[in-house]
């Protein structure tokens, strides 16, 4: 992913693409799913999470509603790369996805496409609107470790 | 003579100072304005030269301070042409619509009595009235706007009845920037028995106000939209109705005497909403700010105001990625959007890449949350204007806003 990393031109349009594409969109009508509702009083952002969790493996993740690009498109990413990973696997790549927008040390082999937000951290007002869907999908996880303890 | 140039030099925030390394172009008036250096200086000297609590006489110093407070009082009631007296100082114009809300509301409202606003209205004109018909069983009823989203007197008259006991609203929106006819609407509210609350946030600092002329029951405002320091304001009320009002906090410095029998007397209006040593510094601040205000002239600073929003527009209508929601809106408000490839832009992607340019402009839905389904859109960009704004930072804005697409708004991000 060096390739991306270098590319501020692939960046964009990787991020234009999840934002007017966006992946796993749209919410299902099945109570399997755990759902979360996240939003930001600071500048509108507002969507359902969705995620259905078997056996502690991610089988799918879904969501909605009215987001920036960066809201949007980071959401979008996140649901590609931890959809069929163990929720323990998820949990690392989101850790890890923190601490690149923090710009700590993070493993970039991970982050997979979230890689295009590297330097989003230098943004500080926009690191909400990048980690809003990753911290719902942080609360249903830990959501379900609770319900099972 | 009003010279623009020459009234940049007396705010330091214009003198050279960045936003992102690009000149700043301070363009969010509606959230909350620059001080002027003369509002700077008088804090920094309460300070340094003055510091002392107030209501107190037992030496110079502190006799002093409380001279320059009551001063204030009364600088403020020749700005708005109204008694000394009936000027209370408050934490802001939130505070000033919490208090009226509770100090009148709760003991004038009973069950099935109204309420009226309307759906452009701040948080702070919504929300306690929400809370005021929950505790008393009265309602609040929403005056319709018109198509543009402005309030007439028409739409008004239709929701008056004799259950009417409150009509709360802005004077001008601070979506919108629409400028009601508060004159007429009172005297229609008062033919129906009912009280008019004004809120002046977005208005007081814009046009001149006289509260005799508008007949107004109460008035609020903040003295941070109007050069002035933040967290102080002024809540105007007719003497007889304040006399008639309870305070919304007790303490020190509003009662003349209680006892431990349970015994309180109150102090008589204003000082009686006072509780606590107040926000001196910026009662002081406010006082020079209005002084500032009045040297320039209201009349001037709307007048520039206007010419330099018609100047926008005209601007603005000559891109065509950019829808206005209000263009001819009465003072200094441009709320707008984006759109490329055909998809309105998130504001927040926009302000952004605006602030790139060193352009400060808020988007969102600026605490006027029902109002979005009239204008069906989520949000928008606000381009809020102000005394101190010149032609050439529209010119840079509208240059900003020709090269806004979705794309550059992703590059300012990554
Ligand atoms: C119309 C209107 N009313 C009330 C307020 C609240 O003012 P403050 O936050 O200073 O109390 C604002 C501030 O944005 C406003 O625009």
């Amino acid at each position: 992913m060096d390739s991306v990393k270098d590319n501020p031109i692939l960046k964009r349009e990787i991020i234009m693409d999840h934002y007017q594409n966006p992946r796993n969109y749209n919410l299902v009508d099945d109570n399997n799913y755990r759902q979360i509702h996240m939003y930001l009083d600071s500048c509108f952002d507002d969507i359902y999470l969705q995620v259905l969790i078997n056996h502690d493996i991610i089988e799918d993740v879904r969501f909605d509603g009215v987001a920036c690009a960066i809201a949007t498109a980071s959401t979008s990413i996140m649901t590609e790369i931890v959809k069929g990973c163990s929720i323990r696997q998820a949990d690392k790549i989101i850790q890890n996805y923190f601490d690149m927008l923090n710009q700590k040390d993070y493993d970039e082999k991970l982050l997979k496409e979230a890689i295009v937000f590297d330097t989003l951290g230098r943004q500080a007002n926009r690191i909400k609107c990048a980690t809003i869907g990753w911290k719902g999908l942080k609360k249903l996880i830990d959501k379900n470790k609770n319900d099972k303890e | 003579m009003f010279d623009v140039n020459k009234i940049r030099q007396d705010f330091w925030m214009l003198q050279g100072k960045t936003n992102e390394g690009k000149p700043l172009i301070y363009l969010d008036n509606g959230a909350t304005t620059l001080k002027p250096n003369c509002v700077i200086e008088m804090i920094n000297d309460y300070y340094k030269k003055f510091t002392s609590n107030i209501q107190r006489s037992d030496y110079q110093l502190a006799y002093q301070v409380d001279e320059a407070y009551q001063k204030a009082r009364e600088v403020v009631a020749d700005f708005i042409n109204c008694q000394s007296r009936e000027v209370v100082f408050t934490y802001g114009a939130t505070h000033g619509l919490n208090q009226v809300a509770y100090g009148y509301g709760l003991k004038n409202l009973s069950k099935n009595d109204e309420i009226l606003i309307t759906v452009a209205e701040h948080a702070s004109n919504t929300l306690p009235w929400y809370r005021l018909a929950q505790i008393t069983g009265a309602k609040v009823k929403f005056i319709p706007l018109d198509d543009k989203g402005r309030l007439t007197l028409e739409n008004v008259k239709k929701m008056l009845n004799e259950k009417v006991k409150i009509v709360s609203i802005a004077h001008v929106t601070n979506v919108l920037g629409y400028c009601s006819d508060i004159k007429e609407i009172s005297k229609a509210v008062h033919e129906v028995g009912g009280i008019l609350v004004v809120d002046g946030a977005q208005s007081v600092p814009h046009i001149k106000t006289d509260v005799k002329d508008l007949d107004c029951d109460f008035l609020v405002f903040s003295g941070h939209k109007m050069c002035g320091p933040t967290a102080i304001g002024v809540m105007y009320g007719k003497y007889h109705l304040l006399e008639k009002m309870e305070p919304l906090m007790l303490g020190g410095g509003m009662n003349s005497r209680f006892d431990a029998s349970f015994n309180v007397l109150l102090k008589e209006a204003p000082h009686k909403f006072e509780a606590g040593t107040p926000n001196i510094e910026a009662v002081l601040g406010l006082k020079a700010a209005i002084q500032y205000l009045q040297a320039i002239g209201m009349d001037n600073i709307t007048r520039y105001e206007v010419q330099l929003r018609k100047y926008a527009i005209s601007e603005m209508k000559k891109l065509d990625n950019v829808i206005i929601y209000n263009s001819d809106a009465d003072v200094g408000i441009i709320s707008f959007n984006i759109i490329d490839k055909d998809k309105i832009l998130f504001g927040h992607d926009v302000s952004t890449y605006l602030s790139k340019h060193g352009l400060c402009l808020r988007s969102g839905n600026h605490c006027a949350k029902n109002l979005w389904q009239h204008l069906g859109t989520d949000s928008t960009v606000r381009c809020a204007l102000y005394f101190y704004n010149t032609k050439q930072e529209i010119d840079k804005l509208i240059e900003v806003l020709k090269t806004t697409t979705l794309e550059n708004c992703i590059d300012a991000v990554i």
